[in-house]
Protein backbone atom coordinates (compact mmCIF):
# COMPACT_ATOMS: atom_id res chain seq x y z
CA UNK A 1 0.00 0.00 0.00
CA UNK A 2 1.10 3.54 -0.70
CA UNK A 3 0.04 7.12 -0.14
CA UNK A 4 -1.50 9.37 -2.80
CA UNK A 5 -3.59 12.48 -3.20
CA UNK A 6 -6.81 12.48 -5.24
CA UNK A 7 -6.36 15.09 -7.97
CA UNK A 8 -9.38 14.34 -10.13
CA UNK A 9 -11.82 11.78 -11.40
CA UNK A 10 -12.09 9.82 -14.63
CA UNK A 11 -15.37 9.05 -16.37
CA UNK A 12 -15.62 6.18 -18.84
CA UNK A 13 -18.92 5.63 -20.56
CA UNK A 14 -17.78 2.39 -22.07
CA UNK A 15 -15.77 0.08 -19.86
CA UNK A 16 -15.47 -3.54 -18.83
CA UNK A 17 -18.76 -4.83 -17.38
CA UNK A 18 -17.15 -5.82 -14.09
CA UNK A 19 -16.23 -2.19 -13.48
CA UNK A 20 -19.80 -0.92 -13.94
CA UNK A 21 -20.73 1.48 -11.14
CA UNK A 22 -17.16 1.79 -9.94
CA UNK A 23 -15.88 5.34 -9.48
CA UNK A 24 -12.48 6.01 -11.04
CA UNK A 25 -10.12 8.51 -9.45
CA UNK A 26 -6.96 10.16 -10.68
CA UNK A 27 -4.25 9.78 -8.03
CA UNK A 28 -0.95 11.57 -7.60
CA UNK A 29 1.37 9.23 -5.66
CA UNK A 30 3.05 10.82 -2.62
CA UNK A 31 6.16 10.15 -0.60
CA UNK A 32 5.99 9.56 3.16
CA UNK A 33 6.59 13.34 3.49
CA UNK A 34 3.46 13.90 1.34
CA UNK A 35 5.50 15.29 -1.55
CA UNK A 36 4.50 14.39 -5.12
CA UNK A 37 6.32 11.32 -6.34
CA UNK A 38 5.99 9.92 -9.84
CA UNK A 39 3.28 10.07 -12.47
CA UNK A 40 -0.47 10.19 -11.77
CA UNK A 41 -2.48 6.99 -12.19
CA UNK A 42 -6.12 5.93 -12.32
CA UNK A 43 -7.52 3.87 -9.46
CA UNK A 44 -10.91 2.41 -8.52
CA UNK A 45 -12.56 3.98 -5.48
CA UNK A 46 -13.92 1.82 -2.63
CA UNK A 47 -14.26 4.45 0.11
CA UNK A 48 -16.01 7.43 -1.53
CA UNK A 49 -12.86 9.55 -1.58
CA UNK A 50 -12.97 12.99 -3.19
CA UNK A 51 -10.62 15.47 -4.82
CA UNK A 52 -8.03 16.76 -2.34
CA UNK A 53 -8.21 13.74 -0.04
CA UNK A 54 -5.00 11.98 0.94
CA UNK A 55 -5.64 8.27 0.51
CA UNK A 56 -4.01 4.87 0.78
CA UNK A 57 -4.07 2.74 -2.35
CA UNK A 58 -2.98 -0.72 -3.33
CA UNK A 59 -1.75 -1.89 -6.72
CA UNK A 60 -1.70 -5.25 -8.48
CA UNK A 61 -3.95 -8.26 -7.87
CA UNK A 62 -5.03 -6.92 -4.49
CA UNK A 63 -6.75 -3.97 -6.14
CA UNK A 64 -9.26 -6.32 -7.76
CA UNK A 65 -10.03 -7.89 -4.36
CA UNK A 66 -10.86 -4.48 -2.92
CA UNK A 67 -13.92 -4.15 -5.15
CA UNK A 68 -17.24 -5.75 -4.29
CA UNK A 69 -17.12 -8.00 -7.33
CA UNK A 70 -13.53 -9.24 -7.11
CA UNK A 71 -13.44 -10.82 -10.56
CA UNK A 72 -12.41 -7.65 -12.38
CA UNK A 73 -9.43 -6.21 -14.24
CA UNK A 74 -8.54 -3.40 -11.78
CA UNK A 75 -4.86 -2.86 -11.02
CA UNK A 76 -5.11 0.01 -8.54
CA UNK A 77 -7.71 0.70 -5.85
CA UNK A 78 -8.16 3.29 -3.12
CA UNK A 79 -8.47 1.52 0.25
CA UNK A 80 -8.82 4.30 2.79
CA UNK A 81 -8.92 8.03 3.46
CA UNK A 82 -5.97 9.24 5.51
CA UNK A 83 -6.73 11.33 8.59
CA UNK A 84 -3.18 11.67 9.80
CA UNK A 85 0.37 10.62 8.90
CA UNK A 86 2.70 10.51 11.92
CA UNK A 87 6.42 10.44 11.30
CA UNK A 88 8.87 10.55 14.15
CA UNK A 89 12.58 10.72 14.65
CA UNK A 90 13.20 7.12 13.58
CA UNK A 91 13.75 8.31 10.06
CA UNK B 1 10.74 -10.49 2.39
CA UNK B 2 12.63 -7.25 2.79
CA UNK B 3 14.34 -5.44 5.64
CA UNK B 4 12.79 -2.11 6.57
CA UNK B 5 12.59 0.41 9.37
CA UNK B 6 9.32 1.64 10.83
CA UNK B 7 9.29 5.42 10.35
CA UNK B 8 5.74 6.30 11.33
CA UNK B 9 2.12 5.39 11.20
CA UNK B 10 -0.99 6.34 9.26
CA UNK B 11 -4.46 6.78 10.69
CA UNK B 12 -7.57 6.21 8.57
CA UNK B 13 -11.12 6.34 9.90
CA UNK B 14 -12.72 5.46 6.58
CA UNK B 15 -11.11 2.35 5.13
CA UNK B 16 -11.77 -1.00 3.49
CA UNK B 17 -13.42 -3.60 5.75
CA UNK B 18 -10.36 -5.83 5.61
CA UNK B 19 -8.31 -3.07 7.26
CA UNK B 20 -10.68 -2.61 10.22
CA UNK B 21 -8.80 -2.86 13.50
CA UNK B 22 -5.44 -3.18 11.78
CA UNK B 23 -2.47 -0.97 12.54
CA UNK B 24 -0.99 0.73 9.46
CA UNK B 25 2.72 1.55 9.66
CA UNK B 26 4.99 3.48 7.31
CA UNK B 27 8.11 1.45 6.57
CA UNK B 28 11.29 2.53 4.80
CA UNK B 29 13.07 -0.33 2.99
CA UNK B 30 16.74 -0.79 3.94
CA UNK B 31 19.70 -2.35 2.18
CA UNK B 32 21.93 -4.98 3.80
CA UNK B 33 24.03 -2.24 5.39
CA UNK B 34 20.95 -0.77 7.05
CA UNK B 35 20.80 2.31 4.82
CA UNK B 36 17.60 3.66 3.23
CA UNK B 37 16.90 2.26 -0.21
CA UNK B 38 13.81 2.74 -2.33
CA UNK B 39 10.42 4.23 -1.56
CA UNK B 40 8.54 4.00 1.71
CA UNK B 41 5.58 1.60 1.91
CA UNK B 42 2.50 1.21 4.04
CA UNK B 43 2.27 -2.13 5.80
CA UNK B 44 -0.17 -3.85 8.13
CA UNK B 45 1.39 -4.89 11.41
CA UNK B 46 1.15 -8.55 12.46
CA UNK B 47 3.78 -8.42 15.23
CA UNK B 48 3.16 -5.25 17.25
CA UNK B 49 6.17 -3.44 15.82
CA UNK B 50 6.82 0.18 16.77
CA UNK B 51 8.50 3.23 15.39
CA UNK B 52 12.27 2.82 15.02
CA UNK B 53 12.14 -0.99 14.87
CA UNK B 54 13.94 -2.77 12.08
CA UNK B 55 11.41 -5.20 10.69
CA UNK B 56 10.86 -7.96 8.20
CA UNK B 57 8.30 -6.91 5.60
CA UNK B 58 6.36 -9.22 3.36
CA UNK B 59 5.29 -7.64 0.05
CA UNK B 60 3.29 -10.45 -1.49
CA UNK B 61 -0.48 -10.76 -1.44
CA UNK B 62 -1.11 -14.46 -1.06
CA UNK B 63 1.20 -14.82 1.93
CA UNK B 64 -0.37 -11.77 3.56
CA UNK B 65 -3.87 -13.13 3.07
CA UNK B 66 -2.75 -16.40 4.63
CA UNK B 67 -1.56 -14.55 7.74
CA UNK B 68 -4.82 -12.59 7.94
CA UNK B 69 -6.82 -15.77 7.42
CA UNK B 70 -8.97 -14.03 4.81
CA UNK B 71 -8.58 -15.29 1.26
CA UNK B 72 -10.32 -12.21 -0.18
CA UNK B 73 -8.53 -9.47 1.77
CA UNK B 74 -7.09 -6.80 -0.55
CA UNK B 75 -3.84 -6.71 1.41
CA UNK B 76 -0.33 -7.15 0.10
CA UNK B 77 2.22 -5.64 2.48
CA UNK B 78 2.64 -6.86 6.07
CA UNK B 79 5.21 -6.66 8.83
CA UNK B 80 5.90 -10.24 9.86
CA UNK B 81 8.93 -9.97 12.13
CA UNK B 82 11.00 -7.64 14.29
CA UNK B 83 14.69 -7.94 13.45
CA UNK B 84 17.12 -8.35 16.36
CA UNK B 85 20.33 -8.64 14.35
CA UNK B 86 21.61 -8.95 10.81
CA UNK B 87 24.92 -10.71 10.24
CA UNK B 88 26.69 -10.30 6.91
CA UNK B 89 29.64 -12.43 5.84
CA UNK B 90 32.74 -10.21 5.91
CA UNK B 91 33.67 -11.32 2.39
CA UNK B 92 30.29 -10.18 1.07
CA UNK B 93 30.22 -6.87 2.90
Amino acid sequence: MKLARVIGSVVCDSKDGSLAGVKLLLLQPLTEALMEDGEPLVACDTVQAGVGDTVIWVGGREAALALENWYNPADAAVMGIVDQVNRGRAE
Amino acid sequence: MILARVIGNVVCTIKAKALAGQKLLLVQPLNAAGKKCGKALLALDAVQAGEGDTVLVLDEGNSSRLILGDSQAPVRTMIVGIVDAVHIDAEEG
